[in-house]
C-alpha cells in the first residue's frame, strides 16, 4: 500500500460524511442525497463519484472489480483498479463471482449478483428530469410530490415520433414505486437486472455531488405504457467469441471494408463461457 | 286576480356620472300585474319609458325601487333583488325577452341561435334544432339561410331569427319589444298567430307594439306608461 | 347549492400600491365570471391569488369549502392539474414548445396517471378536432402553429382533464380581431358543453358580454361594481363602469 495516504485515499471524516449520505440514500431508495464531493486525482466524468463511494465503503478484506462498458481491461477500469490497489492495498479481480465490490460505468454484469456484493455505479447526471425541466428547484418539487407525468410525456414523444420508446440507455425507472431515478447510462437491456437485485446498488455522481441507492430486493420498474410495455433490447446476434445469445453485445468494426462482429460487452462473462466450453 | 308577472312600486332613474352626475328619472311607482294568457300592450308617448320598463322587467336594467315578481320553479321570485345566477336561471326557464335588435354572435348559425334556449334547458340538440327549423320555416326563413350566421341578414330577417328564438322555448312570461317593426304583412300575421298560440297555452305577454293593427289584434288591454315630468 | 370558489377580505399591497383592497368574490358551479378593469386595476393579481399562485396578506379563498391556504402544496398542485385549469394570455406560458401538440394535450392525462398510449393519443386527437386544429398536426411542434392555434391548443391541453374551474388571463389578448371572435365562440361552446366554471380576466368588454354570466369591475384593487353581465354593461351604476362602458365602440 502506498505510504502517505490515508486508507483508500479519502480522510476518515470525509468517508464518514459520505457513509452518512449513503445510509440516508439506502433509507430513501431512489432519492438523491447531496454530499460534499471532494476533488479526486482524476477528471470529472471519469468516475469521481463512484470512486468516492467505493473509497468510503471499502475495507482491507474487500475484493474489488472495476468495469467500464462491461470490460475489465479498458483504461478507466484499469486505472481505478490500480488506484485502489495502491491507496487501499485491497485485492482486485476481474471475476464477477469473486468480487465483493464492483464499481461500474455503463453496465451491470451478466452474472447475477449476490447479497454479499455491492454494485457501485458511476453517474454523470443523477437528475432524470434535467432535460425536461431546466429549473433545479422545480425538479426537486416534482420529486417531492412524485409528479412524474413529464417523464411519461418524453416516452410518449418517443412513440409518437419513432413508433416505439427510443431510449436505449439511461432508461428512467421508478424505485420502490416512489422515486423516479436515473439508472446511469446503462443500456435499457440491464434495467430488469436492477429489479429486486440481492446486491446493494449505490450510485455516485461526483460533479453533481449526489448519492443515491437501491437497497437489496427493492422493486425497480422501467417506465412504460400499458400498450407499449418496456422491452429489454439486445442486438439480434450470437457472440462471435462465446456464442451467447442472451448477453448484451458490442458491435466491433474489424476492418475498413464494413466488416464487423458482435461480442459480449461483459468480458469476464464471455471469457468464463469460453473457458467452460474449452 | 292570479298573476304571472307583477311589478309593484317600480321606479327607475339613471345617474349619468360622466355628465356631472345628472339624474334622469324615467319610471316612478309603476304597478302592473299580468295574468297567465293575457297580453298587455304598453302605451304612452315616445320617450315615456316603455322600453326602459321592459328592460327592468327582464332584469336588464336594475330597478331603483319596487319589486318585479314572477313565478319561477313554483315560487315567487323578485327579479329586482334576485342574485344574478337566479336571474339567469329564471331567464332560462320562466321569462323570455325578444329585443328589438338581434345581438349577433360571430360564426353562430341562425339555427343554433334559435335552438340555444332549448339546448340551455337541456333539450337534446337534434330535437332543439328540429323545433328551431320548424319555427324558422314558419316565419318564412328558407332553409338555406338556417346554417348562416345572421350578421349579413336584412333587418326583417334578423328580426324573424330573433322572434323564432323568443318563441322557441315556451316561456310562461314573454316580453316583446316591437316584434313586428321590420316585418311585412304576411310575417306580421304569423307573429300575431304565434302570440295567440302563446296566450292559449297560458303565457303572459307584455309588448310594445307601434303597429296599431297588431296591437289591437293581440292586446287584451293597454297599460299606459306616464312620462315623469322633468325634475330639472 | 353553494359557491365553488369563495373569496373574502382579500388584501395585498405591493409597496405603496394596493393591488387588492378587501376583495370578496364568489363563483358558482357552471358560472362564468368576468373580471374587467384597466391595466393595474388588480385583476391579474386577483386571478393569481384565487388560483393559489400567490398568497394574499389578508383574507381567505375557499374552493369547494376548503381554505386553499390550508391545503398542502401537493394537494394544491394536484388540484391545479385536475380540478382546475389555467389559460395564459401568452400561449408560450401555457404550452411546452419543444413537445408535440399531442404530448401537450396528453401531459395532464399522464400527470394524472394515464398509462395507455393509444387512449392518450385518441383523446388528444379528439381534442384537436374539438378546438378545430387539423388532427393530422398531432405530432407537430406548437411553434409551427399560428397564434390562434397555439391558444386553442393551450385550451385543449387545459380542458382535457375536464376541470371544474378554469382561470383565464386575457385569453384573447394577443390575437387578431378576426381570430378573437373564433376563439371566443369556441370558448363559449366549450364552457356550456362542459358545464365549466370560469374566472376570466379581460379588458375586452365585448368578450365579457359574450362569455360571462356575471361581471366584476375592478379599479385600484377594489371591486367597484358587480352583477349580471348585461345589467352591469347596459345599466352601469359606478362612474368608473360608466366610463369603461362608454369607451367601448359598440360592445
Amino acid at each position: 500500500m502506498e505510504q502517505g495516504y490515508n486508507f483508500a485515499y479519502l480522510d476518515e471524516a470525509t468517508k464518514r460524511m459520505i457513509r452518512r449520505a449513503i445510509l440516508k440514500a439506502v433509507a430513501i431508495p431512489g432519492h438523491q442525497i447531496p454530499f460534499g464531493a471532494r476533488e479526486m486525482p482524476l477528471p470529472y466524468g471519469w468516475g469521481t463519484g463512484g470512486i468516492q463511494v467505493t473509497a468510503s465503503i471499502i475495507g482491507p478484506n474487500d475484493t474489488l472489480k472495476v468495469i467500464d462498458q462491461g470490460a475489465d481491461d479498458t483504461t478507466n477500469a484499469i486505472s481505478i483498479r490500480r488506484f485502489f490497489a495502491r491507496v487501499a492495498g485491497v485485492a482486485t479481480t476481474e471475476h464477477t463471482a469473486e468480487a465483493s465490490i464492483i464499481q461500474t460505468r455503463h453496465r451491470i454484469p451478466e452474472r447475477a449478483l449476490r447479497e454479499d456484493q455491492i454494485l457501485v455505479y458511476q453517474v454523470p447526471m443523477p437528475e432524470p428530469l434535467f432535460r425536461l425541466e431546466p429549473r433545479v428547484a422545480e425538479t426537486r418539487r416534482m420529486h417531492a410530490l412524485a409528479e412524474y407525468g413529464l417523464m411519461q410525456v418524453r416516452l410518449y414523444e418517443d412513440i409518437a415520433r419513432l413508433g416505439r420508446i427510443g431510449t436505449a440507455y439511461n432508461y428512467p425507472v421508478m424505485v420502490n414505486a416512489r422515486y423516479l431515478m436515473s439508472p446511469s447510462p446503462i443500456p435499457a437491456f440491464d434495467n430488469p437486472k436492477m429489479d429486486r437485485m440481492p446486491a446493494l446498488q449505490l450510485f455516485g455522481a461526483g460533479r453533481e455531488k449526489r448519492i443515491y441507492a437501491v437497497p437489496p430486493y427493492t422493486p425497480v420498474k422501467s417506465l412504460d405504457f400499458d400498450d407499449h410495455p418496456f422491452r429489454a433490447i439486445r442486438a439480434p446476434h450470437a457472440c462471435t467469441l462465446c456464442g451467447s445469445t442472451s448477453s448484451y453485445l458490442d458491435e466491433v468494426v474489424t476492418d475498413d471494408r464494413g466488416g464487423r462482429v458482435f461480442v459480449c460487452s461483459d468480458t469476464d462473462y464471455c471469457q468464463s463461457r469460453r473457458e467452460k466450453a474449452a | 286576480m292570479s298573476w304571472a308577472l307583477k311589478a309593484e312600486g317600480l321606479a327607475k332613474s339613471f345617474t349619468l356620472h360622466l355628465q356631472n352626475a345628472a339624474r334622469i328619472p324615467v319610471l316612478g311607482g309603476v304597478d302592473l300585474a299580468v295574468a297567465p294568457g293575457e297580453c298587455v300592450a304598453l302605451s304612452g308617448p315616445s320617450g315615456a319609458g316603455k322600453s326602459t320598463l321592459m328592460r327592468c322587467l327582464y332584469g336588464n336594467y336594475g330597478a331603483g325601487a319596487g319589486r318585479i315578481l314572477i313565478r319561477h320553479r313554483g315560487e315567487e321570485m323578485d327579479l329586482a333583488t334576485a342574485p344574478p345566477r337566479l336571474v339567469i336561471e329564471a331567464r332560462r326557464e320562466s321569462i323570455g325577452y325578444v329585443s328589438q335588435f338581434l345581438r349577433v354572435i360571430p360564426r353562430v348559425s341562425s339555427l343554433a341561435i334559435v335552438a340555444e334556449p332549448l339546448v340551455a334547458r337541456g333539450v337534446a340538440r337534434g330535437q332543439a334544432e328540429a323545433h328551431a327549423r320548424a319555427l324558422l320555416l314558419r316565419l318564412n326563413m328558407p332553409e338555406r339561410l338556417h346554417a348562416l350566421p345572421p350578421a349579413t341578414f336584412s333587418g326583417g330577417e334578423q328580426q324573424r331569427v330573433n322572434l323564432a328564438r323568443g318563441f322557441a322555448a315556451d316561456y310562461p312570461v314573454l316580453l316583446l319589444d316591437e316584434p313586428t317593426a321590420s316585418l311585412d304583412a304576411a310575417n306580421r300575421a304569423i307573429v300575431v298567430a304565434l302570440i295567440d298560440e302563446a296566450k292559449a297555452r297560458g303565457a303572459a305577454i307584455i309588448g310594445i307594439f307601434h303597429d296599431a293593427e297588431v296591437r289591437d289584434r293581440v292586446a287584451d288591454r293597454l297599460f299606459t306608461v306616464q312620462p315623469i315630468p322633468d325634475a330639472a | 347549492m353553494t359557491p365553488l370558489l369563495e373569496a373574502s377580505g382579500l388584501s395585498l399591497r405591493f409597496g405603496a400600491i394596493r393591488a387588492l383592497d378587501d376583495v370578496a368574490i364568489d363563483v358558482w358551479p357552471g358560472e362564468v365570471l368576468a373580471i374587467v378593469g384597466e391595466s393595474g386595476s388588480g385583476k391579474s393579481t386577483l386571478l393569481r391569488v384565487l388560483s393559489g399562485q400567490q398568497a394574499a396578506e389578508a383574507g381567505t379563498v375557499r374552493y369547494d369549502g376548503a381554505d386553499i391556504r390550508s391545503l398542502s402544496e401537493a394537494a394544491l398542485r394536484r388540484l391545479s392539474r385536475s380540478d382546475w385549469g389555467f389559460v395564459h394570455q401568452n400561449p408560450r406560458d401555457g404550452l411546452r414548445m419543444a413537445i408535440s401538440a399531442g404530448g401537450n394535450i396528453g401531459e395532464r392525462l399522464m400527470a394524472n396517471g394515464a398509462r395507455h398510449y393509444g387512449d392518450i393519443r385518441a383523446e388528444a386527437l379528439a381534442w384537436l378536432s374539438r378546438v378545430e386544429i387539423d388532427p393530422a398536426r398531432i405530432d407537430a411542434l406548437p411553434r409551427t402553429f399560428s397564434g390562434g392555434m397555439q391558444q386553442r391548443l393551450q385550451i385543449a391541453r387545459t380542458l382535457v382533464t375536464r376541470p371544474r374551474l378554469v382561470f383565464m388571463d386575457e385569453p384573447t389578448g394577443g390575437l387578431d380581431v378576426s381570430v378573437q371572435a373564433k376563439l371566443l365562440d369556441m370558448l363559449r361552446g366549450l364552457v356550456r358543453d362542459l358545464g365549466l366554471s370560469v374566472v376570466i380576466v379581460t379588458h375586452d368588454i365585448a368578450a365579457a358580454r359574450l362569455l360571462a354570466h356575471r361581471i366584476v369591475v375592478m379599479r385600484h384593487g377594489r371591486v367597484v361594481e358587480e352583477g349580471l353581465t348585461d345589467r352591469v354593461l347596459d345599466d352601469p351604476q359606478h362612474p368608473y363602469t360608466q366610463l369603461l362602458v362608454s369607451s367601448v365602440l359598440a360592445a
